[in-house]
């Protein structure tokens, strides 16, 4: 019964970065338990589609496959998700994949997830504890705190949020929630909030938090639960304060 | 001189924090001073309700405030024009995609940028056919509001207008608590969803009363 079952497959590829996508199917059998990737990699064991012609195997990106690492996210019937917990029992068939176009196409469904990593760089999204000496243990964090913390650290970077924002675009310069969220995050830590003027600083700039237009896609979206919109609301807040303490000058550091 | 105003603006404006500055006036001038004036010119319409007397006494009152081109122009073409640039600028900068992300606020996110779109259309026409009219020696009042409105087309834009700038404020209203930090938790920002829901249908009920009344 089950000998005959296949699994189809229409993929969005794409040569080069400049080159025009196409769409190329494939059917290969089925397997208890499979996932996108699993199937991707059978693809790549014999990359023959649904019309004999021999093809080259698809690429993408993966790293961990247990979703903490954000990598292998694509589009899988035309939501933004990570393939390596897309379970082919639960995806309706045929199955779409295409890659987050939010981002540059690397090639077929290898996106280029930098520009996350340099909004990272551009908010300060560390906390700067070198020295040229020993700075000491540091203030201590109420566990209740670092709990809720927790779960704002748990960003992958996967790049789900921009994908679903529909306010970044080529035509915007906005960063979108992921960075604004790790801000939060730094803010929040009792000695990142030293720093943390610079960090609303750094997302009042262009292309910063004000970009937000509240369609609240990102934490509809968000693999990871993230309460995304509700750390760009405390950001709306706190910079809120911070543009009055800029106008008017503050006996506050 | 020109220093101390280059001085001032960078105190204003931070190098490089233009479009945060320009966004925040945005939402603010949305609420006040805009807001504020569409509350006061739909409860004034409502006078029309209590018949074409009662209706052009307040109408006359409206009219003959002191200061009135001054009052105009700061409260309402100064703000309007801002916020309706900036406003077409925003909205065409969007890539909607409510039809893949189908969930409540990002259809009041499409919805927010649609009747923004049909609301300015609505007020330069409207704007022409009253002020501007006025402006050239017609007379604002009951007799007017009735020759537009026995039009069926003309009845049926206002009421579409009216309808889309209401709209356009009750959930503006609504990202306005956001962007200013007011509302910031889930819960708060669920309640300020019905609070605004009840702004959009008080003032409903109020415009399209005035609408009818000219009718």
């Amino acid at each position: 019964m089950s000998e005959n079952k296949t699994v189809k497959f229409i993929v969005t590829r794409q040569d080069s970065p400049d080159s025009a996508p196409y769409e190329e199917e494939f059917e290969l059998a089925y397997r208890p338990n499979m996932n996108v990737i699993s199937a991707l990699m059978e693809i790549r064991r014999n990359p023959v589609n649904t019309k004999g012609q021999a093809t080259t195997p698809i690429t993408w990106d993966s790293n961990c496959l247990e979703e903490v690492c954000g990598a292998c996210s694509m589009v899988i019937n035309g939501k933004p998700r990570q393939s390596c917990s897309a379970l082919v029992d639960q995806l309706e068939q045929p199955i779409r994949l295409e890659p987050m176009r939010t981002f540059p196409v690397v090639r077929d469904l290898q996106v280029d997830r930098s520009r996350m990593f340099d909004a990272l760089k551009k908010v300060k999204a560390w906390i700067p504890i070198d020295g040229t000496y020993d700075l000491g243990p540091g203030p201590r964090m109420p566990e209740k705190k670092r709990q809720w913390a927790y779960e704002l650290s748990k960003c992958m970077t996967c790049g789900v949020c921009l994908e679903a924002c529909p306010n970044v675009n080529s035509n915007s310069s906005f960063i979108g929630p992921q960075p604004l969220s790790q801000v939060r995050l730094f803010n929040a830590h009792p000695t990142g909030e030293m720093n943390r003027g610079e960090r609303l600083e750094a997302i009042m700039g262009d292309g910063g938090l004000a970009n937000c237009g509240n369609s609240q896609n990102c934490v509809q979206s968000c693999p990871k639960g993230i309460p995304l919109t509700t750390s760009i609301a405390a950001l709306n807040r706190d910079t809120t304060f911070q543009a009055f303490r800029n106008f008017f000058g503050s006996d506050n550091a | 001189m020109l220093n101390i105003i280059l001085k001032i603006q960078g105190g204003l404006i931070m190098a490089g924090n233009r479009e945060f500055f320009n966004r925040r006036l945005h939402s603010l001038l949305g609420v006040i001073p805009i807001g504020l004036f569409l509350v006061q010119h739909l409860v004034v319409n409502h006078f029309a309700t209590g018949g074409a007397e009662s209706f052009n006494k307040a109408a006359d009152f409206m009219g003959n405030l002191p200061f009135r081109i001054v009052l105009e122009t700061v409260v309402i073409y100064l703000p309007i024009l801002f916020h309706a640039i900036y406003g077409l600028y925003i909205a065409f900068t969007a890539k909607n995609n409510a039809g893949k992300y189908g969930y409540f606020r990002n259809w009041m996110f499409l919805l927010q940028r649609v009747s923004g779109v049909i609301t300015l259309i609505f007020i330069t026409w409207h704007v022409w056919q009253t002020r501007v009219a006025a402006a050239f020696g017609a007379h604002v009042n009951y007799d007017m509001m009735a020759d537009i409105f026995s039009s069926p087309f003309m009845l049926v834009f206002y009421l579409i207008g009216v309808i889309s700038t209401i709209f356009h404020f009750a959930n503006g209203l609504w990202s306005f608590l956001v962007s200013w930090g007011i509302t910031v938790s889930p819960r708060s920002q669920v309640i300020s969803t019905y609070f605004t829901i009840g702004v959009f249908i008080v003032l409903s009920i109020v415009g399209i009363r005035a609408i009818l009344a000219f009718v």
